[in-house]
């Protein structure tokens, strides 16, 4: 029993951060269609961003949930300028291009952003310092649930809930939406879509940059590469909850989370990903549009 | 051509602030360099410098050249005579009558290019062509029947792993291997078909990516199948009737090979998109619905794409089990698919020329950038980018084929 809630609360803390990077994916999708490669390097450069940070402020001996509340904002920040500015110089200029297009320019961008860290900091692992202190009363629960891992449920059960209420009930959530729903449409009814558009990517880059902290943490060790895999998983998990669709998203990683967690503790850790991978496309098979995602008539 | 225009105070302005931009930018991944277990810090202040000046400077050619295109434009609205005609020519190499005399200077080219070259070249290009085939193969699934393929890596694996296990277990020769590898490739483009019939556009991509991801993993963790991550060694070149080669006339041997194999791959797809299953494939890729209703069988025809171009990427990996003699799964990444990707459309969807084209200058770009050193993929990476940015429809995008009824 207590092996089963421990692999229940690994595969919830997988799915809080696949969630985080996954919603960004999402947003991107709905409004302009895009498969954003380039996502999960925002990830990767938020967790180093993030080191960067912290190191320099604990050699200033600042108290440790100063150092994390600053790491996180700084990767945040600077996660969301790399989305601003991936999105203007890669993207922008390619819409209304064939659709494979900007594809390929995503691809290029990835590549180049994991090579641009690779040369600016390191090809090794670096070490990431453990930023959440170590709570005392889960001290009886040790061996089921660890502090970092409950602060990456609370901090995103947080920001989910703070994206929702921005998405739901502000004017820039409307506009979001709308822009979603139809682009040409929302232009019309006078909504700067360029601006939405750079608004969501700066939105996503920042979640998946809180994420890429959290895990960072969590795991204790970051590369240049991590991005890419993380990224593959949690574009896994948008599509199987229904690209577009953020309840999906977040449900979609929930479920690949879970069964992660399950299938490695209970078959086998090396096919980890062959699990995933699997339950994509079983999942596809009887549900073509994701679990939520609505199976769209076509009209000629 | 005029010179570019005198910057004014305003692009001048929008070039600083694209430098201050950066600067803030790559402030904390260029200039701040951490060593988290001795608790160092090594700030870098020279990159600031050197971001802000490149970055300032290549906006302001960029609006430059921008403002004077727009400029031109202008002029050309203006004055209507001198503006092209509707249907401008295509440059002069890709014009069709060029073809001929093109074709010939190339494969002279290419037939000559052991006898000039040293073997490293020589092997250079053997990879480079073997690319060739993979783009075309991928050309079959994703430019002519418009199915987004991010896996296609899958069945160059299989291929290569065909002829590496029969070799290993049953001593099989590259000629047996090359048709079974083919075989095999296509027996897994229908496995994978099926499933992904009802599947479209973004779904089917990442479906085929989880594909390509599973199988490699399947390699590297089912050691008593596969040999693991350590892969298989020792896989023989090609032979030719027996006879005994030195290294370097093998590896020329195998440049004629795979010269031979990608002429035949060009020469197959040509026909194929001319036949009545290329015509469905492109009636596929513009519209599902209306294709069905002209009476195409839609599942017969996916299938066929995902099998046939299966098929070359199979052939294509027992070349390439041969060129290396040495397979793991390390060489069957995502990585791999992308850039088969890449050369599809970058080279212009459906495009046989510009397919071709692309192979060459994706595969050859890398060897040759080695000057740069660890700069390399960095300079690749923003090649892609800025190769799409420049041409979204890839180098040459074909023309609408036409075809008259009277035949």
């Amino acid at each position: 029993m207590e092996y089963f809630l421990e692999l229940l609360f690994s595969g919830l803390t997988r799915g809080a951060i696949y969630a985080l990077i996954a919603l960004g994916y999402t947003m991107v999708y709905g409004i302009i269609g895009l498969i954003n490669f380039a996502h999960g390097e925002m990830y990767m450069i938020g967790a180093f961003t993030a080191l960067i940070v912290s190191s320099v402020l604990s050699i200033y001996g600042l108290p440790l949930p100063a150092i994390l509340i600053l790491a996180a904002l700084a990767a945040a920040i600077w996660a969301g300028a790399y989305g601003f500015t991936v999105e203007r110089l890669a993207y922008r200029p390619l819409r209304g291009a064939p659709r494979l297009a900007p594809l390929i320019s995503a691809i290029g961008m990835s590549i180049f952003l994991q090579n641009y860290v690779l040369l600016a900091q390191t090809s090794d692992f670096v070490p990431f310092p453990s930023l959440v202190p170590e709570f005392a009363f889960l001290e009886p629960y040790g061996a089921i649930v660890d502090s970092s891992g409950l602060t990456i449920l609370a901090v995103s059960a947080l920001v989910m809930t703070a994206l929702t209420l921005l998405i739901k009930f502000t004017r820039t959530g409307k506009a979001m939406r709308a822009t979603a729903q139809d682009r040409k449409m929302a232009l019309l009814i006078g909504i700067n879509v360029d601006r939405i558009i750079s608004l969501t990517f700066v939105t996503g880059s920042a979640l998946a940059a809180v994420g890429g902290l959290l895990i960072a943490s969590h795991i204790g060790q970051i590369n240049f590469a991590i991005g890419f895999i993380a990224g593959i998983k949690a574009f896994t998990a948008a599509v199987l909850g229904g690209i577009g669709s953020i309840p999906g998203a977040v449900l979609g990683s929930f479920v690949l989370g879970l069964t992660e967690a399950f299938a490695t503790g209970y078959v086998s850790s090396d096919y980890e990903d062959v699990f995933a991978f699997s339950l994509l496309v079983l999942i596809l098979i009887f549900r073509p549009a994701g679990l939520l995602g609505k199976a769209a008539a076509e009209k000629v | 051509m005029k010179s570019l225009p005198m910057p004014t105070g305003k692009d001048i302005r929008h070039a600083l602030l694209t430098g201050l931009w950066f600067m803030f930018l790559t402030f904390p991944l260029l200039v701040i360099k951490v060593d988290p277990t001795e608790q160092t810090v090594t700030w870098r202040w020279a990159n600031l410098l050197w971001v802000g000046g490149a970055s300032a400077a290549v906006a302001l050619t960029c609006r430059l050249l921008a403002a004077h295109r727009a400029a031109r434009a202008e002029r050309l609205r203006r004055m209507p005579d001198q503006a092209s005609p509707h249907f401008p020519k295509p440059p002069l190499l890709f014009r069709p009558e060029r073809l001929l005399p093109l074709s010939a200077i190339a494969m002279l080219f290419f037939l000559a290019f052991p006898l000039v070259f040293s073997t490293y070249q020589v092997n250079i290009m053997t990879t480079a062509l073997m690319y060739v085939i993979l783009g075309l193969g991928l050309n079959i699934v994703v430019g002519f029947a418009g199915l987004l393929d991010l896996g296609y890596v899958a069945f160059y694996a299989v291929g290569a792993y065909a002829y590496g296990l029969l070799h290993l277990h049953f001593d099989l020769g590259f000629w047996v291997a090359l048709p079974i590898g083919g075989l095999l490739g296509a027996l897994f483009g229908i496995l994978l078909g099926f499933p992904v019939l009802r599947l479209r556009g973004d779904y089917l991509a990442i479906v085929t990516l989880g594909f390509g991801e599973i199988i490699r993993l399947i390699l590297e963790n089912w050691g008593a199948f596969s040999q693991g991550p350590s892969g298989i060694a020792d896989i023989p070149r090609p032979g030719l009737f027996g006879l005994d080669m030195t290294l370097d006339q093998s590896l020329i041997y195998q440049y004629y090979l795979t010269i031979a194999m990608a002429l035949a791959t060009v020469f197959v797809v040509n026909r194929l998109r001319h036949s009545r299953i290329g015509r469905a494939w492109f009636a596929l890729r513009e519209d599902e619905i209306a294709c069905q209703a002209m009476g195409i069988d839609k599942t017969a025809i996916k299938l066929t794409a995902f099998a046939l171009g299966a098929a070359w990427a199979g052939m294509a990996g027992v070349l390439f089990a041969a060129k290396t003699t040495f397979i793991n799964p390390a060489s069957f990444t995502f990585l791999e698919s992308a850039i088969i990707l890449c050369i599809v459309v970058l080279g212009g969807m459906g495009s046989i020329t510009g397919v071709v084209l692309a192979a060459l200058i994706l595969m050859l770009l890398p060897e040759y950038l080695r000057a740069l050193a660890e700069y390399r993929m960095l300079v690749f990476g923003a090649v892609l980018v800025i190769m799409m940015i420049v041409r979204p429809r890839g180098l040459m995008s074909p023309p609408r084929q036409t075809y008259s009824p009277s035949r």
